[in-house]
């Protein structure tokens, strides 16, 4: 709950005869919930600025003639108020002011979504008269209609709080749902042809203080009372997001944004909300191996057994690629496994495009620190951002940065080729560079700025306490960027938040499941860290790996040659890889693979070994956000049978005459905790040089949308209604010497293939081209070429 | 008393709305005189003069000017409300259509006296003629440096530009007006802050009716013990009269405040046929109305409100006794309905829900009960709404009770036009039946 501003200065006021100091600028409304008095209200909300409009929180002030609304009064000193508690005026005004609210709401609670868990409802019976005098004819509007293909709207359901209106306006500065028309008529409505498509659009569903806005998946499939609500994480971002799952009848039903101040506030993205149909499609249920080439079911105990020989006689040659959406103890457990079972340090968690450039900086700068976190953007005085663009790659670090934006005015700066909307959103400031010149600008700013536009004031304002650069996991892409992340860092004393997309990376970074990378941010070369782990894990020093394992790319170009005996794969997928195409060699000629999976995959097609593991709503565990922070869930359904990979790993060490403990999530984490923190020396920064300027072009600058083709947005139609429309971003003085139009098709080419759609002008760099890259009408891998690397673009279909 | 021309001094004068007609009566002269004066001289004199704002709500506009607050580094705005639609309220068009340079030499005062740099006249969108005509009275006044930079050599710049309203009553409500002004919809604004500090474009504001800038020149002109002549103590000056309703000569008459309604009816030719004044209304439908035996009364801020009443826009209508106040009390609610923003649930729900309940009794489908119910609805609009809309909605009820309880009566199970023939009520009527 924000309470006012911070301040020290206490006022000394009275509510319902009770004496209070708040803090001055706490609102009346505030100020009662503080004695337990909960002021009626539906325009109100924390995180919106009071707008007075429903008068649900009349109270009476002393001095006063008119009831006043509690929601927009700010207490001054000495101010007496009397509440519906202790002034007849007050719980007349708002039995009053609830009439009205009722009179031209429908009576259909019993086919209402809300119904159950309605302030309206509630707010009637507490606030209300038992029986309404309205018998005129209620005002009556088709419905429902759709605002977007995720929410519906019910204008006779409305009250016109404007909540809607005001968070998409005031938070999530998407301004295209309004009120429109006046009078009783007044109702919330878009434009017409262009619907309010906003990644956090969900949020206004929630916020309706009635069943105006409804979820199209959810509505009219559950009363409120008849879920069983779990606190959970979200599984999709590095955000961190608390969520609500209500489930029923095994079943998860929909998805809430739960609160939490110092993280997501209220709020949520839609993927967060709308993405878990994927949780029940294509699940393996059980064991399976492989037979003459054919995958057949198999008891747990034969499949054990075939995984722990296939382990066993390739022994000295295994590698252990996790994927990286596993929750903290999982991706602990993976970690452990690789060095007591199998005994190798080859182990990586980043199933995308990835470095050892980038490895040796999350080992140096990421691991094991605490970096800034939501609170210190709040406070920054620059916030630079690198290879990262909120909005599609990690939304409620948008949200916060846009609060920051509007309330003090945060400076924001974007070293990008390109001025993406979610920077234009939280009037960020555009530092254009070209594709893949990061690195060199970044050293540039490390000296005092150097040509980057505006680099002086950057560089100046980078050195101020406080400062953060936020850097996202595209970093990787670039030859020297990560070195230059940390030199920036070192040379002004910025500090770096790690931003990576998925849930799970960095808690496998901080879990160790990375080569030369032991849990706790541990050194692997260093013997006392070894040292450590061999006395929890019970193991003998010597017996752990000494010496830097290969990363993830490495391999898997070991495995694709064909000179790797076997492979541990946890949830990965291969067209997420940097090159598809060997991921799927890999797993082809790799001697052995064992696949820890919760659905079929392209991974399970091609294991030996596929053991079932259980999705997030099956297991508890822990994802680590971006900061750092720790973000633990419980199961969502307690009766599942289905075991986390860190038991069915746990199984699999027995089975081969070693342990990894019993591989519960409690015991997991107990074994992490007791480590405690690693206070030796940590690994050197990387320095690599930054790589030559790219020539040819135009140069392919990429990311992924928040929404896209990515497997757990599958089984969501009206999720990925919302999706943005493919198109190709090109400058204006680019389409012109491409000779192409805004608007007009345009082909990209690469050397393994082409890709079509529409051109848009936008704020890009010259001899560059923006594409997402994970589109279900653009898969950029599929044209074989990196991001910052030249392309063809030509007009025209292909 | 005597009517006392002051504004309307010269209307019959067929080119005053030209700038050479308004010079030739001493227009702009004032102007000359304000700017030899420093600002804050202007404000205190029409401070001192007591000059109560003329759009309805009576706030002392010298107090109002003082809240602006100088040197802060902020433009400051004059926005003249001339968005005219309270119903019976017809002063402020027929003052721009007959003499809108009076306006505009007021605006050219004011905004030196608040230093304003820009001032916005935002016009009611049904008038176009009152739109052409104060914009061609500005189009003149600067082709002869009356507007523009360096206004007469004094070195004072301004810029006036005329805005019209899209038929919103609700546009009339100032916070509302700069909303609409600013390009959005036309919602009022939560107070604090107020206008004056942070109002148009978030910069300081004065938002002031049309009579109440044409007051200035003269002030300036003829000065505060000549003003301060007409009128009571607590409300001095003169006021733009406009007479409506069954009357024989309706139209403006200016007289001092503190006029009886008796007078000004006199003044109007008395009621059509002789007929008896029934009810009447001191300033426009949102005030409550009153009866033949308050036609004595002093037509000031302090009689009224000791009356029950306010003066509002000082434009009184009159009724006879062939008009069924349950009629008149459900065409005013439609109106408000019709009218409300929306944006507060007492107004938008109280005016949908009174004018179906009103409808009834026009119609003799009304029950006791309902009259009780209704006093409860007005209840809880008034002081509860957001702005002053709401409030004005839930006035016209229950004064209409208070005086007419027999006519809600007789609704349970009469309609209104059985004892009430519409066109009775007519002011055509007569001429029709001729």
């Amino acid at each position: 709950m924000t309470l006012a501003p911070e301040t020290s200065d206490l006022i000394n006021v009275e509510i319902d005869g009770v004496e209070m100091n708040v803090p001055k600028g706490t609102l009346i409304i505030r100020a009662a919930e503080l004695i337990g008095t909960e002021v009626p209200r539906f325009c109100d909300h924390p995180l919106l600025a009071p707008v007075a409009a429903c008068r649900m929180c009349l109270v009476e002030i002393e001095g006063n003639p008119k009831p006043q609304p509690a929601c927009a009064i700010e207490l001054t000193p000495g101010m007496k108020v009397r509440t519906q508690r202790s002034s007849e005026v007050a719980e007349k005004a708002q039995q009053g002011v609830m009439e009205f609210l009722l009179a031209n709401h429908p009576l259909d609670c019993p086919v209402c979504d809300k119904g159950g868990e309605c302030p309206l409802q509630n707010q009637a019976m507490s606030a209300g008269r038992a029986e309404s005098r309205h018998d005129i004819p209620k005002r009556i509007f088709d419905k429902p209609v759709p605002i977007n293909t995720e929410i519906l709207l019910d204008r006779e359901r409305c009250v016109s709080c404007a909540r809607c209106t005001r968070f998409a306006d005031q938070i999530a500065g998407d301004p295209k749902l309004e009120l429109l028309e006046r009078g009783a008529k007044q109702q919330v409505g878009v434009a017409n042809d262009e619907p309010f498509d906003s990644y956090f659009s969900g949020n206004t569903i929630q916020i309706c203080p009635v069943g105006a806005l409804t979820s199209s998946s959810y509505r009219f499939r559950a009363r409120p009372f008849d879920l069983v609500s779990t606190p959970t994480t979200c599984e999709h971002c590095a955000s961190g997001c608390s969520l609500r799952t209500d489930a029923r009848r095994g079943e998860v039903t929909r998805r809430l944004a739960w609160h939490d101040a110092d993280v997501n506030e209220d709020w949520n993205c839609d993927k967060g909300r709308f993405a878990f149909t994927y949780l029940s499609q294509d699940r393996i249920n059980s064991p399976m191996i492989r037979e003459n080439g054919e995958l057949r079911v198999a008891s747990w105990p034969e499949a054990l057994d075939v995984a722990a020989r296939g382990l066993r006689s390739a022994q000295g040659s295994t590698a252990v690629l996790t994927g990286g959406r596993l929750t903290m103890e999982d991706a602990y457990a993976y970690a452990k496994f690789a060095r007591v079972v199998l005994g190798t340090d080859d182990i990586d968690f980043r199933a995308r495009r990835s470095s050892s450039e980038e490895a040796a900086f999350l080992r140096a700068s990421i691991a094991g620190d605490c970096g800034p976190t939501y609170a210190d953007l709040d406070k920054a005085p620059i916030v630079l951002l690198v290879a990262f663009e909120p909005e599609d790659e990690s939304p409620i670090v948008l949200l916060r940065l846009r609060a920051a934006s509007l309330r003090r005015g945060l400076r924001v700066v974007a070293l990008s080729p390109i001025a993406s909307r979610g920077l234009e959103k939280i009037a960020g400031e555009w530092a254009p560079i070209a594709p893949g010149a990061d690195a060199g600008a970044l050293h540039a700013l490390a000296q005092g700025g150097g040509d980057v536009p505006n680099g002086a004031s950057i560089a100046e304002a980078l050195r101020q306490p406080g400062a953060v650069i936020l850097v996202g996991e595209r970093i990787a892409d670039v030859s020297g960027g990560p070195s230059a992340v940390a030199a920036l860092a070192a040379a002004t004393g910025a500090r770096i938040g790690w931003v990576p997309r998925r849930a799970g990376e960095r808690g496998a970074l901080e879990a160790g499941a990375l080569s030369g990378l032991l849990p706790g941010g541990r050194p692997l070369d260093d013997v006392h860290a070894r040292a450590q782990l061999a006395q929890v894990w019970g193991v003998d020093a010597a017996d752990l790996p000494t010496s830097v394992g290969r990363d993830g790319a490495s391999i898997v170009s070991a495995a694709a040659a064909g000179g790797l005996g076997a492979l541990v794969v946890g949830g990965l997928e291969p067209r997420d890889a940097a090159q598809p195409a060997a991921m799927r060699r890999a797993l082809d000629n790799a001697g052995f693979v064992v696949s820890l999976e919760t659905r079929r995959t392209e991974v399970t097609d091609r294991a030996d070994v596929v053991l079932p593991v259980a999705v997030v709503t099956e297991k508890s565990g822990t994802f680590v956000d971006w900061e750092g922070r720790r973000r633990p869930f419980a199961r969502v359904f307690g009766d599942a049978l289905m075991m986390s990979d860190g038991r069915v790993l746990a199984m699999l060490a027995d089975v081969m005459d070693s342990s990894i403990g019993r591989g519960d999530v409690k015991s997991l984490r107990n074994e992490l905790d007791s480590l405690g923190p690693w206070t030796g020396a940590r690994a050197v920064a990387p320095s690599d040089s930054a790589a030559a300027e790219q020539t040819g072009g135009p140069l392919l600058v990429t990311w992924r949308l928040l929404l896209d083709d990515a497997a757990l947005q599958e089984g969501e139609p009206n999720l990925a209604g919302t999706r943005r429309r493919t198109v190709a971003v090109v400058s204006a003085a680019t389409a012109a010497s491409l000779g192409v139009a805004a608007g007009q098709r345009v082909t990209v080419t690469g050397p393994a293939g082409s890709v079509s759609m529409p051109v848009e002008i936008g704020s890009i760099v010259d001899n560059a081209v923006w594409l997402p890259s994970n589109a279900s009408d653009c898969a950029i891998a599929s044209l074989g070429v990196a991001p910052g690397q030249p392309v063809r673009v030509s007009g025209g279909a292909a | 008393m005597t009517l006392t021309p002051v504004i309307t001094a010269h209307w019959d004068r067929p080119d005053l709305y030209t700038l050479a007609g308004y010079r030739a009566i001493g227009g702009y002269t004032a102007l000359a005189k304000a700017l030899q004066q420093e600002p804050d001289a202007i404000i205190s004199t029409v401070k001192d003069t007591g000059l109560r704002g003329r759009g309805g709500a009576g706030f002392p506009t010298g107090l109002k000017w003082s809240f602006v607050p100088q040197n802060d580094g902020k433009p400051h705005y004059l926005v003249v409300n001339a968005d005219e639609s309270e119903p019976g309220a017809c002063k402020d068009i027929p003052i721009m259509m007959a003499t809108p340079h009076t306006l505009i030499e007021g605006v050219i005062i004011s905004s030196y006296a608040i230093r304003a740099n820009h001032a916005f006249i935002y016009i009611r969108g049904e008038v176009p003629q009152a739109i052409r005509r104060v914009a061609a009275a500005v189009r003149e006044a600067e082709q002869a440096g009356l507007l523009g930079d360096n206004i007469l050599g004094s070195g004072f710049n301004l810029r006036v530009t005329i805005h019209s309203g899209a038929g919103a009553y609700i546009c009339g409500e100032e916070t509302a007006l700069l909303d609409s002004l600013e390009g959005r919809r036309g919602q009022p604004r939560l107070k604090p802050p107020f206008p004056a500090v942070a109002g148009l474009y978030a910069s300081p504001t004065v938002v002031n009716n049309v009579e109440t800038i044409c007051n200035v020149p003269f002030i300036v002109n003829n000065g505060v013990e000549w003003f301060r002549k007409f009128g009571t103590e607590k409300s001095p000056g003169f006021k733009v009269f406009a007479i409506s309703g069954h009357v024989n000569r309706p139209g403006i008459y200016e007289a001092p405040l503190g006029v009886t309604m008796r007078e000004l009816l006199d003044y109007a030719g008395g009621m059509r046929g002789g007929r008896p004044v029934k009810f009447w209304l001191p300033g426009g439908s949102s005030v409550p109305m009153l009866t033949a035996e308050h036609l004595d009364l002093p037509l000031t801020y302090e009689e009224m409100a000791a009356a029950g009443t306010m003066l509002g826009t000082g434009t009184p209508m009159l009724f006879d006794d062939t008009v069924s106040v349950v009629r008149a009390v459900t065409r005013w609610l439609e109106f408000y309905k019709h009218e409300s923003c929306g944006k507060c649930t007492p107004c938008r729900e109280g005016t949908y829900w009174i004018t179906g309940v009103l409808e009834r009794f026009e119609h003799g489908h009304g029950s006791a009960a309902e009259i009780d119910t209704l006093v409860d609805l007005c209840d809880q609009i008034g002081g509860r709404s957001f702005c002053a809309l709401g409030d004005a909605a839930a006035t016209p009820y229950p004064a209409a009770l208070k005086y007419f309880r027999n006519e809600f009566e007789a609704g349970t199970s009469q309609a209104a036009e059985l004892e009430f023939a519409p066109a009775a009520s007519y002011l055509f009527s007569e001429a029709t039946a001729r």
